[in-house]
């Protein structure tokens, strides 16, 4: 009744071993170029902080030297800097110190940047990796729910929660949140990372005080770190969650929408397993990026956060030495910041091909 | 004529909107058996609502009334969830009509045929294998094996389509409600893929409902045909005497399809009258062939 042979079924040839093995090269290529504009990104980047440096109207070497030294003395270091050299070598001279990790000296500590980073910047991993943990624990579920029951009770507390924490401002919270459970209900530790205690006891190992007590077996130097990061990560976990609710809601909408999904309830499956079998594998591939850029804005450094609750992390240091024109220290900080940017960037990348079969 | 595998009476389907109330399906009634029935109507005649209200997939705020709804002789209207969820894919299955969007992007073919059996036959892991395997030759797909293994964007839409029929087929269903299944195919496989969708709905004796625009397909294919207009059925004619149509609704249509054999200058144009909205329903249930 119906002619059968209208058309050919479009087979795909069986991959054979030449096949996979251009496959593979061209993955290797593919991996290979994203390394390669991932160190283009680099190098643009300290382009853009050796000219800051530059161009600044701080003068680097009345900043060594003081303001009484001689014009002989203040000559000397200035050649000592290498500043009286064309600005290319003196970029060359730049990129090669950066990339041994020598930013030069910080005025304001008198100790080598790096050093300086090596102690700050585990303070602000460590903040910034707990509040992307509660603020992804948290906010992925609720936009879920919420677009799953569009327009019921949780999605009407989602977005309330969502606006509060977008237009509040984060040092009037982190005010009241310290009045409240430090200063009145004595639940969580006050300002600084440890209790004084506790301060300097746990050995160095990663710089983060939360897995150094760990690492040291001491529950009581972990418990009063706990507390002591608990009130700030949920603070810039409650901002994360914020953003991170809203997209997976306007994500998972977009989802549901889809055909794929009448195609699950037609089998009969559960709303439930549409919803996290189904519908979630496709989201978590946008959401990958929408995580790491929230995990990179907090690793940027929350720079209010870190003043109220006397954090000593990257944020306050990069602030503290702008204000007192310690250009080295703050290019430093800027240069880390920005390769956790790039860093991030390539990892959100990676996992994009390991979630979506489509980019391979 | 068998016994009829499914009947509906007054089947309404209405969406509360600004203006008032909108009818989709104004009270549609017809049965079927084991046979091919083709639902026919143009865009907005509320001929995919019918199969979406008869899976219980109309989602509030809309709302399904009818004076019956029975499956095999057991109600299914308004069901609760949880019992429409077991018959859905067990006993009523739908193929819908973009292989692309209906089949998920980022799970491998074989994972969702195995998950269509799995859910309502259970079983072990390789037993679903099996049962997909063997679906995917059922459907005439070469290396089943490395199909199964590949993602929905690695294949063809009529292996695509192919491959839906297979997953909806897997549990044994009654009934299969096709919607506009090769509309978006390329015209050079649609034939094969009604062919192979005709023999495994004929082998296993089960009731199809071929939802289409396309006239000229659903009188090749079907053994009956409904015609549907703004969420009525108008006519009911057995697919071979659809040139005998009286409706003049089904008769515009008829005569806006151009011919190789009588050629004519210019197609007429269908002229729609109100009346058709809500005149007399012309519904013959004798289902005689």
């Amino acid at each position: 009744m119906i002619d059968t042979n209208t058309g050919g079924q479009g087979p795909i040839p069986p991959a054979s071993a030449p096949d996979r093995r251009a496959a593979r090269k061209r993955r290797l290529r593919s991996i290979a170029g994203t390394v390669l504009s991932l160190a283009l990104t680099l190098l643009g980047l300290l382009l853009v902080t050796f000219i800051i440096g530059r161009v600044m109207p701080i003068d680097p070497v009345l900043k060594v030297v003081g303001d009484r030294a001689t014009q002989a003395q203040y000559d000397a270091a200035y050649q000592a800097m290498g500043l009286d050299q064309p600005l290319v070598v003196q970029f060359f001279r730049y990129l090669t110190e950066v990339l041994t990790g020598d930013f030069g000296r910080s005025i304001s500590t008198g100790q080598p940047v790096i050093e300086d980073i090596k102690r700050v910047f585990p303070a602000t991993l460590e903040l910034a990796t707990l509040g992307t943990l509660i603020g992804v624990s948290i906010g992925v579920p609720l936009g879920v729910i919420a677009a799953a029951r569009r327009g019921g009770i949780i999605d009407q507390v989602a977005r309330v929660v969502a606006l509060v924490g977008y237009s509040m401002p984060i040092f009037w919270l982190g005010l009241m949140g310290l009045l409240l459970f430090y200063g009145i209900l004595g639940w969580v530790g006050g300002p600084g990372r440890q209790g004084i205690i506790y301060d300097g006891m746990v050995p160095h190992v990663t710089g983060m005080i939360l897995v150094d007590s760990l690492i040291a077996g001491d529950w009581g130097a972990f418990r009063d770190a706990f507390s002591h990061i608990i009130l700030p990560a949920s603070l810039l976990g409650y901002f994360s969650l914020a953003y991170i609710s809203r997209m997976t809601r306007s994500f998972m909408l977009e989802q549901l929408s889809a055909e794929y999904i009448t195609t699950g309830r037609v089998k009969g499956l559960s709303e439930r397993a549409v919803i996290w079998r189904h519908a979630f594998r496709n989201i978590s591939i946008p959401l990958v990026t929408v995580i790491a850029l929230s995990f990179g804005s907090l690793l940027e450094g929350s720079v209010l956060t870190e003043i109220i609750f006397s954090w000593p992390g990257l944020g306050q240091y990069i602030t503290k030495t702008l204000l007192a024109g310690d250009m080295n220290a703050v290019l430093g900080g800027t240069v880390v910041v920005g390769t956790c940017f790039i860093g991030l960037n390539l990892l959100s990348d990676l996992l994009y091909r390991v979630l979506d079969p489509r980019s391979k | 004529m068998t016994q009829s595998l499914l009947q509906v009476r007054n089947l309404r389907v209405t969406f509360p909107s600004r203006q008032g109330e909108f009818h989709a399906v104004r009270g549609v009634s017809f049965d079927l058996g084991r046979e091919r029935l083709g639902v026919v109507g143009e865009s907005g005649s509320g001929k995919s609502m019918t199969g979406r209200a008869i899976l219980g997939l109309v989602r509030p705020p809309g709302r399904v009334t009818a004076d019956r709804l029975e499956l095999d002789g057991e109600s299914i209207l308004n069901l609760p969830e949880r019992r429409m969820r077991k018959l859905r894919g067990s006993r009523i299955s739908m193929v819908m009509q973009d292989p692309k969007f209906s089949l998920n992007p980022v799970m491998t073919v074989g994972d969702q045929i195995m998950e269509a059996y799995r859910l309502h036959a259970g079983g072990s892991r390789d037993i679903a294998r099996q049962k997909a395997l063997e679906m995917l030759n059922a459907v005439q797909i070469r290396d089943p094996e490395r199909v199964m293994k590949t993602y929905p964007h690695e294949v063809s839409g009529g292996m695509g389509q192919r491959i839906m029929i297979a997953m909806m087929l897997a549990p044994d269903p009654q009934i299969l409600i096709a919607d506009e299944p090769t509309s978006a195919l390329d015209v050079s496989v649609r034939g094969e893929v009604l062919s192979i969708m005709d023999g495994l709905v004929r082998d296993r004796g089960m009731g199809l409902i071929f939802i289409s625009h396309d006239l000229n397909l659903v009188s090749k294919f079907c053994d009956r045909v409904l015609i549907m207009y703004a969420g009525r059925i108008v006519e009911t004619l057995a697919a071979s005497d659809l040139h005998n149509a009286r409706h003049p609704y089904t008769q515009g249509l008829l005569s806006s399809l151009p011919r190789l054999d009588a050629p004519v200058k210019r197609l007429p144009v269908l002229q729609r009258e109100e009346s058709w909205r809500d005149g007399e329903l012309q519904i013959k249930l004798s289902g005689k062939i």
